[in-house]
């Protein structure tokens, strides 16, 4: 992984950088002492570490305007995080770039229970908006596993999912308005309480731009009232087959449930070592399928879901009777991750989403590659829409497996792309899929991606070295070459 | 003026090439059902995708389908009524609103002004479906978008930005969405004699509960007497609309838990499923003001709750005529003709204590010339959209004028 070449003269000017930043944001607010930097090398995505220049942590935002336009005048890269749970790398510093820490800004600014919103600055945890809604009876509805600790911001950010997303969306589909803050120090609010836009939709766009289009400082989601009953059908397979075919049946069928997971068997086995959920050991697949609704509709669901899975070959099924027993069957799903961390020394996590039909075939790819490898890989995967969380197993400490782990995970996408889907589901590109773009887009594709980049921020100071393979010049991106401009064509119908 | 109708992606990236070489400024059609809308684009030439048509996938248990821009919505509902499936956000036909006709509109075009019916706030709107697009940037290059699954955040989203850019930043050349389930039944509680407070209020209670309502629109006497359903136009009394939708016996006990919301002394009743089908319909395609061609015709976004304040603000200084969708949040608004520029100062006006953005979606070219039929926006933001539109489009040549300033 290379990042951009440091700026020497930049990393020259440090001690006077962290001055005029500290004249900005007195107090503690500039951190420039190297031990305490370390605290910001890396985010979710571990394997990756780089100190920050130096690292500042602003509390209002004219703050953030000033520290951006300094930035922006003196020609300054910026990498701004939330919480820092990126898990593809969207928040790794630059050895020549100021870090941009939005904690401070922790607060619930407002809610709104009639026009069924909340506006909350961008360092307020997922969860933390559920649980500020939740005496009123509602609550906000994307779920990423990292809902304690990952920051709204950084949802936005990322678009980030979760479980739930199927039936309810993902973050761009919850959201309102945010403030924004551009990297010349601009400040503009984009939505608000109101639905669609003016003007082009920037709200969609800056949504899962990954930190390369400004900074948030306000963010403005929807809230739902909160589901009255949910229940849970545990449904064991024989084959990975069966359980694809009883989620297109279960689709097919017209229902969308609340949430539609798979496991396979290394990590239904993994799952229950970890937490006793009570999974079928010997079945190939699990699915847990969650209705969620008033409770005449989840119980006619719950029904309907259990006759397609007995259609579909299912070997055992169970149905949640109660919020405990309902509760024990995501344990399983919910600690996948520190389960799996249990029976490996290390895991990388990918991410791909792919049609969904595809699954039997893509699994069986990747069980040859696991033994192409020698790494193996357990899988769970967030069924009802394709998206894939392959969980490759390896051991840091001997030579040579974090690249051979590394190695396994691109081949992995490279045939989520090759059978139809994308690289990324809901983790972002971030450095970690950087320089696998090019299997989903071509040169086109990208250049005028980063067209839209050079509008926002065109000296490409925010967050550089993330999501391009290729740092196109924005001036050169303008350049518009004529072909054949003079010339008529004469197949084109004309009227 | 000369129309270029390519039927090939290759030919409209042609054409657009040419267009760009010479600054030949081009007006992108599909349907024609929404010229009327917008600036006036002040084109040297057509560039007509009606004949870019087709769906090219459909793949009902992937809940996917990817069509062509010309491809008729006609044709899309067709298909996929064949599998029980729907355009979950509802595209409005706004042909019989702008004169041009029902049964027209393309997809191309109804993703290109973002539009979506009564389930909007539940379901999302045109950009919530789109998942991939291959487009033609005014530069005459293709670039593509998305994917075909529903969950996917590689690279900017541009699929949202081409949502509602009107045809002023590409033409796009082929589309993916998102296709769900149709509700397997429909039911619609209908409480009669409410004022407008009252009726925001009402549907501000239904839809701050958990009965899922799925449309929430209320009429004034006046509208409701326009209504094709003889148990909304009948009774000569203002109506507030819920509907409910899903399986069978859980529609049937939410239709009991929204009546119950509203006890004794109010008159209720219930549209089943073809008069409601009927009903939303009209709802979502504002066919109320569909009878009154010369009129005057705004679509307000608001803060939901917020809806009859707007309203009330507007009709102390006009005559205006107005219905509300999205439980409030949104405001057709009708003004007799010849109101002097469209009362374009005063709906905006009415919108600055709240949020929300005004857009003029029916008058006379002579007024769409003058008055900008889009919301203004602050000048940071405005000068943000026009570098975006540059990115896209750096000579100015797609549809110049049909966004106001950012054509």
């Amino acid at each position: 992984m290379k990042m951009p070449e440091p700026d020497a003269d930049v990393i020259a000017r440090r001690a006077g950088i962290a001055r005029a930043l500290g004249e900005i944001v007195p107090g503690e607010g500039v951190i420039e002492d190297r031990a305490a930097l370390r605290a910001y090398e890396s985010d979710g995505l571990t394997a990756y570490r780089q100190p920050p220049m130096i690292a500042v942590l602003p509390d209002t935002v004219a703050q953030v305007s000033a520290i951006l336009r300094y930035c922006h005048e003196n020609g300054i890269k910026v990498v701004p995080r939330g919480a820092g749970t990126s898990l593809s790398g969207g928040a790794l510093p630059l050895a020549d770039g100021v870090l941009l820490g939005l904690g401070k800004f922790n607060r619930v600014l407002d809610i709104d229970y009639a026009n069924r919103c909340a506006v909350v600055q961008p360092g307020v945890a997922n969860l933390a908006i559920s649980q500020a809604v939740e005496a009123a009876g509602f609550y906000y509805a994307p779920d990423p596993s990292s809902q304690i600790a990952c920051s709204i911001g950084g949802n936005v950010a990322e678009n980030a999912g979760g479980v739930h997303c199927l039936k309810y969306g993902l973050t761009a589909n919850n959201l309102l308005g945010v403030q924004l803050v551009l990297m010349e120090g601009e400040v503009v609010r984009i939505g608000g309480r109101h639905l669609d836009s003016a003007g082009y939709d920037l709200l969609g766009v800056v949504t899962g731009s990954e930190g390369l289009l400004g900074v948030i400082t306000e963010v403005t989601v929807r809230i739902l009232p909160r589901p009255p009953s949910a229940r849970a059908a545990l449904v064991g397979f024989p084959s990975a087959e069966a359980a694809g075919d009883c989620v297109a049946g279960v689709i097919a069928a017209g229902i969308v449930p609340g949430g539609m997971e798979m496991m396979d068997n290394p990590a239904i086995n993994a799952a229950e070592d970890f937490v006793a959920a009570g999974y079928p050991r010997d079945a190939a697949a699990l699915l847990i399928v969650e209705l969620d609704g008033p409770e005449v509709e989840v119980d006619h669901l719950v029904d309907r879901v259990a006759g397609i899975a007995r259609d579909f070959g299912a070997t055992s099924i169970r149905v949640s009777e109660d919020e405990n027993e309902r509760e024990k069957f995501w344990a399983g799903r919910k600690s996948a991750f520190p389960a799996v961390g249990r029976i490996s020394p290390d895991y990388y996590c990918m991410d791909g989403t792919i049609p969904r039909r595809r699954l039997p075939e893509v699994l069986g790819r990747m069980s040859a590659m696991s033994d192409e490898f020698g790494l193996r890989v357990a899988n769970v995967f967030h069924a009802g829409d394709g998206n894939l969380h392959p969980l490759i197993l390896y051991d840091a400490n001997n030579p040579g497996e974090l690249e051979r782990a590394e190695a396994f995970g691109e081949a992995i996408l490279r045939l989520c792309v090759e059978v139809g889907g994308v690289l990324t589901g809901e983790h972002g590109v971030g450095v970690e899929k950087r320089d696998l773009m090019g299997t989903m887009f071509s040169d086109e594709d990208l250049k005028q991606q980063q067209r839209l980049k050079c509008a926002f921020d065109p000296e490409q100071l925010l967050n550089p070295g993330k999501v391009f393979p290729v740092l196109h010049r924005c001036a050169e991106l303008g350049r518009v070459h004529v072909r054949g401009g003079q010339t008529r064509f004469a197949d084109i119908p004309r009227f | 003026m000369e129309t270029l109708r390519p039927t090939t992606e290759s030919e409209t990236i042609e054409a657009v090439g040419w267009a760009c070489g010479g600054e030949r400024a081009l007006e992108i059609v599909s349907g024609g059902t929404k010229r009327g809308l917008g600036g006036p684009a002040d084109a040297a030439a057509g560039l007509d995708l009606s004949g870019l048509a087709g769906i090219s996938l459909y793949e009902p248990e992937e809940l996917v389908l990817t069509a062509k821009p010309g491809t008729t919505l006609a044709e899309i509902d067709a298909r996929l009524a064949q599998h029980g499936q729907t355009l979950a956000f509802e595209p409005p036909d706004l042909g019989p609103l702008l004169g041009a006709g029902p049964g027209l509109g393309t997809l191309g075009g109804c993703i290109a002004a973002n539009l979506s019916g009564p389930r909007r706030f539940k379901a999302g709107a045109a950009r919530d479906h789109f998942l991939g697009v291959r487009a033609v940037s005014g530069r005459g290059e293709l670039f593509k978008s998305g994917g075909r699954v529903v969950k996917n955040v590689t690279g900017y989203d541009l699929c949202k930005l081409l949502a509602g850019s009107w045809g002023t930043l590409a033409a796009m050349t082929e589309i993916t969405v998102k296709v769900l389930p149709a509700a397997e039944k429909v039911r619609t509680v209908l409480v009669y004699g409410l004022d407008d407070e009252a009726a925001i209020g009402a549907m501000t209670r239904a839809l701050g509960g958990a009965f899922e309502v799925s449309g929430a629109a209320h009429l004034p006497a006046g509208m409701a007497a326009l209504s094709e359903v003889g148990r909304v136009r009948e009774p000569g009394s203002p109506v507030t609309a819920l509907r409910v939708e899903g399986p069978e016996p859980s529609v049937l006990a939410r239709t009991e838990s929204v009546r119950a919301l509203f006890g004794d002394g109010h008159e209720i009743d219930e549209l089943h499923g073809r008069n409601s089908g009927a009903f939303w319909r009209e709802v979502g395609e504002a066919r109320f003001h569909a009878a009154s061609p010369e009129e005057i015709v705004w679509r307000l976004s608001v803060p939901p709750a917020e809806g009859a304040a707007v309203a009330r603000r507007i009709a102390g200084e006009l005559e205006a005529r107005a219905f509300y969708d999205w439980g409030g949040g949104l405001i057709w608004l009708a003004l007799p003709p010849g109101t002097e520029d469209a009362g374009a100062e005063t709906v905006r006006r009415a919108l600055d204590p709240a949020g929300g953005h005004a857009t003029l979606i029916r008058a006379p070219e002579e007024i769409r010339r003058r008055v900008p039929v889009f919301h203004p926006q602050p000048a940071g933001l405005a000068a943000l959209n026009e570098r975006v539109k540059r990115a896209f489009d750096p000579r100015g040549i797609l549809n110049p004028g049909r966004m106001d300033g950012r054509g």
